[in-house]
């Protein structure tokens, strides 16, 4: 186990995502303390001083965003969870909607009562097919139960869920870009400010957070800000569901207390490299954060500090593990295919950068690649970056100019040698 | 489409004042299960139905991927293509049943068995290498479960 765990603290079996079994493990206490218990700000206040980071990728600060709705102003006020769980990679959001359903409805109403919403939304992707289901047949019993609709808890609190499905739209996994979708249109991220905190769905304040995130909020309240800060360092309180992929042995989700060493992580816990072999790379938080190499994390601990002070970040929790003899320059055209494909053509930098460094590396692969397509591909990225509304631009290019910081000579050799160092292979022998 | 009404009307009784906009991602998903792909009368009569901006609703037909216009073959095969799964064999995988079912992606077999596509990560990067099978999720592939599986779908 890797340090202490918040969130995956039951065994898995056919039953254990059932209210029934929830409220065993103490499920819908922290909810019925809080409503008779704590007033609204109180609660934002507990989320606060946990100092909980946003889990979905940018690690905001969950009561920073929080504090910005005022309760009782007069409107209404939105929360949704961002179940649009589609950064390459990133499977952990998905643990959450099968295996523990409650946990992230409890924390919505939660936020719900801090936040005066009197209606929420979890926007779900559109290919989840069993978390859809988890989650629907979990909110109806939570109605049946007492926890949603009126009178929760047999107080005087309101709240109901909406369960939206996607249809197939990575930037639909961006706030603006979701709460636009929310609204039956095609999501358009769109420019801040006003923050969608003050200006959101419908033009109402609304709060988006990661289904993790609000999965964490009821420990918080059940047990206190200073017990959550009792785990993980002192910059990244708590834990994080981290998803690992790639040339591993034990793929999966694994909860990590922050500040567990990385090494540690992917030789023990996880079982090491695919066959035996050494490691080369590892993406860390989903394709969008910078690749780092073997060297790079030795002596990294897996907490945001750590990551940032590395020029990377954990962000959505997506790590995808590569073994030596892998071609970086076959992962980075699998990589620049997909924003190139999922770019929402809303930006100009994006519309063409994205698909530019695509044809780029597409024909670096071919064996046509030429001497200034290195310069080229910096030259793109950099002109993305910050110069479009959402971040989809800037981590394209975060992608590209990663892997030629740390992996130029592939790229020389590819264009030099008209092939592959690795014969273009991205798939790690098992035998 | 105007057996859904009745489920639509439900559906917006549910949703708070003023968001009936919502409801076009919910209804055209309804729509498609029904009928297989979304209709131009289908259009015009959730356009009326909803009374929202036909433009907003062909929007939303063109932009997100999961929406069709065409009807498809009877099973729609989505190989995962993006990193975790390529790295786990889905390039190898694809090929395989591209030979198998004679297709290339985007094509559907002549007897309106089988659509393939390629898809960018179902978030099934930890049983990879994956594919959909119409609405369901089938993981850790080998070229052998592929063969099952393409007997399973007549």
């Amino acid at each position: 186990m890797a340090g202490r765990q918040l969130l995956m603290t039951f065994p898995v079996t056919a039953t254990s995502h059932a209210l029934a079994e929830y409220r065993a493990r103490g499920g819908y206490e922290a909810l019925d303390k809080a409503l008779r218990h704590m007033t609204p700000q109180q609660v934002t206040q507990e989320v606060t001083a946990a100092g909980l980071q946003g889990r979905g990728g940018a690690s905001f600060p969950m009561g920073r965003k929080w504090a910005v709705v005022v309760p009782g102003d007069g409107q209404p006020h939105y929360l949704v969870a961002n179940a649009d769980e589609g950064e390459p990679g990133t499977f952990k959001d998905r643990w959450i909607l099968e295996n523990a359903p409650h946990l992230l409805i409890e924390g919505m109403v939660l936020a719900a009562y801090a936040l005066d919403a009197r209606h929420c939304f979890i926007y779900i992707r559109g290919e989840f097919d069993l978390p859809y289901r988890r989650v629907a047949a979990a909110i109806e019993e939570a109605y049946a139960g007492g926890y949603l609709g009126e009178r929760i808890c047999g107080t005087g609190f309101a709240c109901d869920i909406i369960v939206y499905r996607g249809a197939g739209a990575y930037v639909a996994g961006e706030a603006s870009g979701l709460l636009a979708s929310l609204e039956g249109k095609k999501s358009y991220p769109r420019n801040r400010p006003p923050r969608l905190t003050v200006k959101g769905l419908y033009q109402r304040p609304t709060v988006v957070n990661n289904v993790e995130s609000l999965s964490n909020v009821a420990g918080i309240i059940a047990h206190g800000a200073a017990a959550f800060r009792a785990v993980g360092t002192e910059k990244s309180p708590g834990t994080r569901l981290l998803s690992v992929s790639g040339h591993i042995n034990r793929p999966g989700v694994y909860e990590v207390e922050l500040g567990y060493p990385w090494r540690r992580f992917l030789d023990e816990d996880c079982g090491g490299i695919t066959g035996g072999r050494t490691l080369k790379a590892v993406v860390p938080g989903g394709i969008s954060s910078k690749v780092l190499t073997a060297a790079d994390i030795e002596n990294l601990r897996l907490s945001h500090e750590d990551l940032w002070s590395a020029g990377s970040t954990l962000g959505s929790g997506g790590m995808i593990v590569v073994a030596e003899g892998t071609c970086m320059v076959r992962l980075l055209q699998i990589m620049l295919r997909f924003y190139h494909h999922e770019s929402c053509g809303q930006c100009t930098p994006c519309r063409h950068g994205t698909g530019w460094m695509h044809r780029i590396v597409d024909r670096i692969v071919a064996g046509e690649g030429r001497p200034e397509d290195i310069e080229r591909l910096y030259f793109i990225a950099k002109y993305n970056d910050g110069t479009t509304i959402c971040g989809l631009g800037d981590a394209a290019g975060y992608a590209a100019s990663g892997m030629l910081d740390k992996f130029r000579d592939e790229f020389e050799y590819c264009i030099a040698h008209k092939r592959s160092r690795y014969e273009g292979r991205i798939e790690c022998p098992t035998s | 489409m105007k057996s859904l009404v009745p489920e639509f009307e439900a559906m917006r009784a549910r949703f708070p004042e003023g968001f009936a906009s919502s409801l076009v991602l919910p209804c055209l998903r309804r729509i498609q299960e029904e009928r297989g792909f979304v209709a131009d009368a289908d259009i015009d009569e959730l356009v009326t139905c909803l009374g929202v901006p036909r433009i907003q609703v062909e929007e939303a037909l063109s932009f997100y991927t999961q929406f069709r216009r065409q009807p498809i073959g009877r099973w729609h095969v989505q190989v995962c293509h993006n990193v975790s799964c390529s790295m786990r064999g889905a390039e190898t995988l694809l090929a395989h049943v591209q030979r198998k079912l004679g297709i290339a992606p985007g094509e559907t077999t002549p007897d309106g068995r089988c659509t393939l596509t390629t898809v960018e990560c179902l978030g099934s990067c930890g049983t990879a290498p994956a594919l959909m099978v119409n609405d369901r999720y089938v993981e850790n592939l080998t070229i052998r479960a592929v063969d099952d599986l393409l007997e399973e779908l007549k």
